[in-house]
């Protein structure tokens, strides 16, 4: 019951409880419980909207950083990725596999603020060996979705 | 050319032959004609998923293409699509097909029913349908040169058939019963145990049966018994089933028969001359659909369900008796309570509140009194729809 909720509200987020009671065949108010004790327990963080800012001449910059880091005893990555995440312009971290050790992906107004942040925010960071930015060119799929789909296709409107 | 010949030639009742002018055309046309010249409607109308088919079929269609396989198969249709259908059969039902002579496969179900009548019926044999019941039921038949002879379903029981209601209508000139559940448009999924009654009936008198079972995979809380598993040998049974409902797969028109020898045979006799092949990059796209796992069509099952008891219960909340659906995607509501026949009703909806539904009785005279309504469309749009359905009843009762 409560994986179907979330899957359904991950989907869309403004499904309303007495919708979702409806859904799973449950009543309103064992619903609503259902959502309580997920935020609370942090399972839900939040509800958001995707949005494509492009279409609205967003002028932001992004850039995928690979972060290679020397890890401390005792805490491994965390402590090192801690003091990345806390940064407001690293918008997405993740420790990864393979050549290098976070990867950092960071939104910025613009090409020499993500420099700034690059070379005096994250690489003075004692513990980070060296860090390699790739900046985004276009965004083509987010969390799932085609930004720029080539519209919606026409459907007959009525078929016996 | 001579004038007698000319003169003879002009002395023709008509070119259309006199079967086809037996088939009754659609009753909804005008509708059709309104609706194409409106802007801004919701429709309910459609009899597919609004699904695009998942991208790992279309990718494997795309690069077939692309190796140059654009000629036509076998008649039968091609040898790894009708093991691996042989395959889907088994493991699904424990049904045994020889995919060298009891499989072809045919473009979309509408050819292989179109097939399967041509090649059972003879001049005015009957063949048992439900009603209300799709559309290409008793046209297929006429065409075959049959009588459809219906047997009325109602929603007082769940639009199920009953054993005793086909056997009434019994003549010496029956020759086959052809069945559609779960049902458009009616939504209805038909109980095991009724199903094996009509097997036994079929079996007592010596009746073909005909099974359309293209809406299969979409059934909601309960399992579909595929009624070929009900019959004690394969002569009795024709199995028709397709990909456009399951896969979202409709405009790849491919579809498929499953009986014995004899009976493929006979079918592949008019398939090879009047279609050859099904398309080759369809039947690419099938051996796709079938081979890989089934994660896309549950999630498209749970999806519908959703929408389905969104649907139903909006429906009942604006007062109209709606029956539960347990299969396909559509409900069939009542509008009795407005006062208005099937059609005034869709036409009044359609002009006044710009949604489109199709009404029940484009589907035979049972379907009186009843609208369909698909919910293979947009939560948004189904909500906004109920919403306009609300106000356009309170308005009018």
């Amino acid at each position: 019951m409560l994986k179907e909720i979330l899957k359904i509200l991950e989907d869309d987020a403004r499904i309303s409880p007495k919708q979702l009671a409806t859904m799973t065949s449950s009543t309103e108010s064992e619903v609503k419980k259902i959502i309580k004790q997920a935020e609370e327990a942090q399972v839900i963080l939040k509800y958001k909207t995707l949005i494509n800012w492009h279409k609205v001449g967003d002028e932001h910059v992004w850039a995928l950083i690979e972060v290679k880091i020397t890890p401390q005893r005792d805490v491994g990555f965390d402590s090192i990725a801690e003091r990345i995440y806390r940064f407001p312009q690293a918008r997405t971290v993740y420790l990864v596999s393979g050549t290098y050790d976070l990867a950092v992906i960071a939104m910025c107004n613009s090409m020499h603020e993500i420099a700034d942040f690059v070379t005096q925010k994250l690489a003075p960071i004692e513990g980070v060996r060296g860090t390699m930015t790739h900046f985004l060119l276009k965004k083509y799929k987010e969390d799932g979705e085609i930004l720029e789909d080539g519209g919606k296709t026409e459907r007959q409107p009525v078929i016996l | 050319m001579t004038t007698e010949k000319l003169a003879k030639l002009d002395s023709r009742a008509s070119i259309i032959s006199d079967r086809v002018k037996r088939v009754s055309p659609s009753g909804i046309r005008k509708f059709f004609d309104l609706l194409s010249s409106m802007e801004g409607v919701i429709s309910l109308g459609v009899g597919e998923p609004d699904y695009a088919t998942p991208w790992h079929i279309c990718e494997a269609a795309i690069y077939s293409i692309e190796k140059g396989s654009t000629m036509y198969t076998s008649n039968l249709g091609m040898p790894e699509l009708r093991q691996e259908l042989s395959k889907y059969l088994k493991e699904s039902y424990n049904l045994n097909y020889n995919p060298d002579s009891e499989l072809l496969i045919t473009v979309g179900v509408s050819e292989a029913l179109d097939l399967a009548m041509r090649a059972i019926i003879n001049p005015y044999d009957e063949v048992i349908v439900t009603d209300p019941c799709y559309v290409s039921y008793d046209a297929c038949t006429i065409l075959a040169g049959g009588i459809p002879i219906r047997v009325p379903t109602s929603e007082e029981d769940g639009f199920e058939v009953d054993a005793t209601d086909i056997e009434a209508r019994i003549t010496q000139k029956t020759k086959a019963i052809l069945l559609g559940y779960p049902a458009n448009p009616t939504g209805a999924v038909m109980p095991r145990e009724r199903l094996k009654r009509i097997a036994e009936l079929a079996l007592h008198y010596n009746l073909f049966i005909i099974s359309d079972e293209i809406y299969a995979r979409l059934v909601y809380g309960i399992d579909h018994t595929c009624l070929a598993t009900l019959t004690p040998t394969k002569d009795s049974i024709l199995l028709l089933g397709g990909f456009s409902k399951s896969y979202a797969m409709t405009g790849w028109r491919i579809g498929y028969a499953a009986a014995n020898a004899e009976i493929i045979a006979a079918m592949t006799k008019i398939h090879q001359y009047s279609i050859m092949s099904a398309p080759t990059m369809s039947q690419i796209a099938a051996i796709e659909a079938l081979k890989a796992n089934d994660d896309n069509v549950r999630e498209m099952v749970a999806d519908y369900n959703r929408r389905r008891l969104i649907m139903v219960n909006g429906l009942r909340d604006i007062g109209l008796s709606c029956f539960e659906p347990k299969g396909a995607f559509y409900t069939f509501p009542s509008i009795k309570s407005t006062g208005m026949t099937s059609d005034e009703f869709a036409e009044k909806l359609l002009v006044e509140k710009k949604v489109a539904v199709v009404p029940g009785n484009a589907f035979g005279r049972y379907g009186e009194g009843y609208i369909r309504c698909c919910y293979a469309t947009s939560l948004q749009e189904i909500e906004e729809a109920l919403e306009r359905i609300r106000c356009f009843v309170e308005k009018h009762t």
